[in-house]
């Protein structure tokens, strides 16, 4: 366990150093830190924030991807499948529309208002349906995806933009105080959630064998609800709704490690980091000086991945 | 010395009225029909449905009032069978039940052994590394047996244990079961009347919701009850069917 966590965390260093030094014009890190133009901006402020952004982005949607999968029991439950990236791109969309500063919070909204939506429409007694859940969550998107078009088409000329760039799910610059806020947040609400990580691996198996177990599932699925909306609903106000990043890596990384969340979580963190950096560093490269939406690259990879995982001999055990 | 006692016990529409009183040790069977109330009842037992009416307490406290993991010390539910969606080993999903003795994130030596003991008592210990998922039912119930008793319990709560069991599988589970009778509470829920007859120390029949009949099997299990509340004309042979492993 120990030894993953530490290599996931090498991993993640590497390709942290690596990834601002990569892209359309070779820079050079020694020119870059001592303040010499036009290295310094593009290594500080061109490049650096955005693999921060990628970063914290990547890590709060793998940590939430785990959630969303332990807490419904749902192998294909995650941020995006469930429409909850959707309701948080519909409140940033309508922020920008109202010329709204509190994007974040509109997201965050959105994203709890989809979640209880979802969460309502699949309850089933004492059980969830996983049909019902996956088939909610689509009809959610679709429903923000109409919303999203018609406020486009209301919006004016720079509304209009700012939204379709922010919509192909983006990670352009950020201010630093704005990801020191995410920072706070990303990081603060992660490690609350891995400090149960033992209790999330009762509730992975069914709420009665948590809690005959003596754990609180109550509170901890409530405590899971609201992490997974304020990580999702806060990094896709920042980035846009970028798509199965919460499918990929938590899978991979239980064909790896197994189930244990005391493994899974902070690799997931740290992995899914990672990934979203690389992503990143490969959308503004393949085609450089042209630069692919993340959000395309994350579901290029990760839409065959989910018809695999759907399809795969493993159906049985899964689904 | 008595563990459970109920007292006006009732839940929504599924328990009305139950009383009984259970002793510290001893296989006590619960049977009945369809929609009697045997899992509900079970389910109040063991802490997980509330608020229900009346009274039920353990250990001279109500059950709604006990701390959840001091109870979870004392009691432990097995439910009819566990759907595994993701990989977890044999050995994790025994190890789960020492979580109401965990102080932190880590195992301790004192679980490790406790597990190992459960899984030797269980005759679970050759596949402690494998994946949950891929046992056979009969494993899988074993498994769930060992995570539910390292968590050393007093009383043992089981929801239809042999329902998904083979004969052979069946007889050696009932005869694990009347072993760990001697020492804690034993409390099954069962459709098998010759397994109730057979193994328990005391047969308790629900219908709609009440109790019909609660007494040494030999006695409550007649066929005028049986008659009565199965709606089948049962036959008392001098000799029961016996299988034997």
């Amino acid at each position: 366990m120990k030894r993953s966590v530490l290599s996931s965390a090498a991993l993640l260093a590497i390709v942290v150093i690596v990834a601002p030094l990569l892209g359309s014009s070779h820079i050079e890190l020694g020119r870059a830190f001592a303040g010499r133009s036009p290295d310094h901006e593009i290594f500080f402020y061109a490049r650096l924030p955005r693999v921060i952004l990628a970063l914290l982005g990547g890590a709060a949607l793998s940590v939430t991807g785990v959630l969303f999968q332990c807490m419904l029991r749902d192998p294909l439950a995650e941020p995006y499948t469930l429409g909850v990236s959707s309701g948080a791109s519909v409140g940033a969309v309508i922020a920008i529309c109202l010329g709204w500063r509190a994007t974040g919070l509109a997201s965050l909204v959105g994203a709890a208002l989809v979640l209880l939506i979802v969460l309502g429409m699949a309850v089933e007694g004492r059980r969830l349906s996983s049909f019902t859940l996956l088939l909610t969550g689509v009809t959610m998107n679709s429903m923000a995806f109409a919303v999203i078009l018609f406020l486009h088409n209301l919006a004016s000329f720079s509304q209009s933009f700012a939204i379709s760039r922010w919509l192909m799910g983006g990670l352009d610059a950020v201010e630093y105080s704005t990801l020191a806020g995410l920072a706070v947040v990303v990081v603060a609400a992660s490690a609350l959630v891995m400090a149960y990580a033992p209790h999330w691996n009762l509730l992975a198996v069914g709420d009665d064998w948590a809690a005959s177990r003596g754990v609180s599932t109550v509170r901890l699925t409530a405590l899971g609800y609201i992490a997974g909306s304020v990580l999702t609903g806060l990094v896709t106000s920042l980035t846009g709704p970028i798509g199965f990043v919460g499918l990929i890596v938590p899978h991979a990384l239980r064909l790896k490690l197994g189930a244990d969340h005391r493994a899974l979580l902070p690799c997931a963190f740290l992995l899914g980091g990672a990934f979203l950096v690389a992503c990143d560093t490969l959308s503004r490269t393949v085609i450089a000086p042209t630069e692919i939406p993340v959000g395309v690259l994350t579901a290029l990879c990760g839409g065959p991945f989910f018809l695999w995982l759907l399809k795969s001999r493993r159906r049985s055990l899964w689904l | 010395m008595t563990s459970f006692i109920a007292r006006q016990l009732g839940f929504a529409y599924g328990l009305h009225d139950a009383r009984f009183e259970f002793p510290r040790s001893g296989l006590i069977t619960i049977t009945g029909p369809n929609g009697a109330g045997k899992s509900t009842l079970l389910g109040i037992l063991a802490g997980l449905r509330s608020p229900y009416h009346g009274s039920c307490t353990f250990g001279g406290k109500e059950v709604r009032h006990w701390p959840k993991r001091e109870f979870a010390r004392k009691v432990a539910f097995l439910p009819q069978s566990v759907r595994m969606e993701f990989p977890f080993t044999v050995e994790e999903v025994v190890l789960m039940g020492r979580t109401p003795y965990a102080s932190g994130w880590f195992q301790t030596a004192e679980d490790r052994s406790a597990a190992e003991e459960a899984m030797t008592t269980t005759d679970t210990l050759t596949f402690r590394g494998r994946d949950f998922r891929t046992l056979s039912g009969g494993e899988a119930q074993r498994v769930i047996l060992a995570s539910a008793l390292t968590q050393r319990p007093e009383a043992l709560l089981l929801d239809e244990p042999a329902t998904h069991l083979d004969l052979r599988h069946q007889l050696s589970l009932y005869r694990l079961l009347v072993e760990l009778a001697k020492s804690l509470l034993v409390v099954a829920v069962t459709h098998d009347l010759n397994l109730a007859l057979r193994f328990s120390d005391r047969v308790m029949v629900l219908e709609d919701g009440r109790v019909a009949a609660d007494g040494p099997p030999a006695e409550v299990l007649n066929p005028a009850l049986i008659a009565r509340v199965f709606e089948v004309q049962a036959t008392v042979h001098a000799r029961w069917l016996t299988y034997e492993a």
